[in-house]
């Protein structure tokens, strides 16, 4: 968990660690704008009517994706260090889910 | 360090969510249970894609669903989980008034969404849209309750957390349990993120 090194000083450090946290902060907010912004997207394309769903449907799942992309790695913090087990447990979970997706609809659908 | 130590700001770890023995076990334990929650949901999901079209001459998704009432919904929980980032943002910092200022708002945007998703099912009930009228109404009701179940016990888990520890402020016996906390709150929009592009936008695209 050694995220800086220690100078000895506590105050150094503390000024250090608000600095960093202050720019993971910033990080945060502009993955925030960024999943409000592809949330619009998603939503502009359904309401507009112009669009075919062969194209909207694959389109907003790819929006989904990338969305949970950002709450996973920043606000989930699974892009700082220490991170290994975890992505193991989430990314077996994801295979499972896709499995899971796959097989109920090709057993329903064909 | 020692778990009831008084800390200060200088000498609060950089990490305090893995600073202790039961922290780093907390934290590792959650994320395993988020791998199976992953999976929980993904079989809610699949029965869901799998039945959406059995209507059973009930009402359809095209006919049901609105797109303001979910997209004020979707920015209610989307904004919630940036206030728990916060609320975290200040965890770190040693700040336990801003902390639980920010849990605050997000427990108040979080039951924001909550009463929307009680008022929609309540039209839908009334529209003759039941449980039991269709595999599509029983996998709808299914996926999205759970999915309203998980909010409700994030609302009563971080409200708990709050009154428990209004007194005691932050120390590294609690600032597990908040960072835990946090991490579930966010794991419930990623599964509402799915919830209004699979349910909801697919739904009104037919």
């Amino acid at each position: 968990m050694e995220q800086h090194t220690n100078s000895g000083n506590p105050n150094v450090d503390l000024a250090y660690r608000r600095k960093k946290n202050a720019e993971d902060m910033k990080h945060q907010v502009i993955s925030f704008v960024l999943m409000i912004f592809l949330t619009l997207i998603a939503f502009f394309a359904v309401g507009y009517d112009k669009f075919s769903p062969w194209f909207s449907v694959p389109f907003i799942l790819l929006l989904a994706a990338v969305q949970v992309a950002f709450q996973l790695y920043y606000f989930m913090h699974m892009s700082h260090k220490g991170h290994e087990v975890p992505s193991v447990f989430l990314y077996a979970g994801v295979f499972v889910a896709f499995l899971t997706i796959w097989a109920f609809m090709t057993i329903v659908w064909w | 360090m020692h778990v009831e130590e008084k800390l200060t700001a200088e000498t609060f770890p950089a990490s305090p969510e893995k600073a202790t023995l039961e922290g780093k076990n907390k934290f590792i334990g959650f994320w395993t249970f988020l791998g199976g929650e992953t999976v929980m949901f993904a079989s809610l999901f699949a029965t869901f894609l799998a039945l959406r079209d059995k209507t059973a001459n009930g009402p359809t998704a095209e006919e049901l669903f609105k797109m303001p009432l979910v997209f004020v919904a979707t920015m209610l929980l989307l904004t919630s989980s940036l206030t728990s980032v916060y609320a975290m943002y200040h965890m770190k910092n040693f700040d336990f008034k801003k902390m639980q200022l920010w849990l605050g708002v997000t427990v108040l945007l979080g039951a924001g969404f909550l009463g929307l998703e009680i008022f929609e099912f309540n039209e839908y009930v009334h529209e003759g849209f039941k449980f039991s009228t269709s595999a599509f109404s029983s996998s709808f009701y299914t996926l999205v309750g759970t999915h309203g179940a998980h909010v409700t016990f994030g609302l009563l888990w971080i409200l708990t957390l709050m009154i428990r520890n209004a007194k005691r402020g932050l120390n590294l016996y609690n600032a597990p349990k908040f960072y835990v906390a946090s991490l579930y709150w966010h794991f419930i929009d990623v599964v509402w993120v799915f919830i209004f592009t699979v349910v909801y936008l697919m739904g009104m695209v037919g």
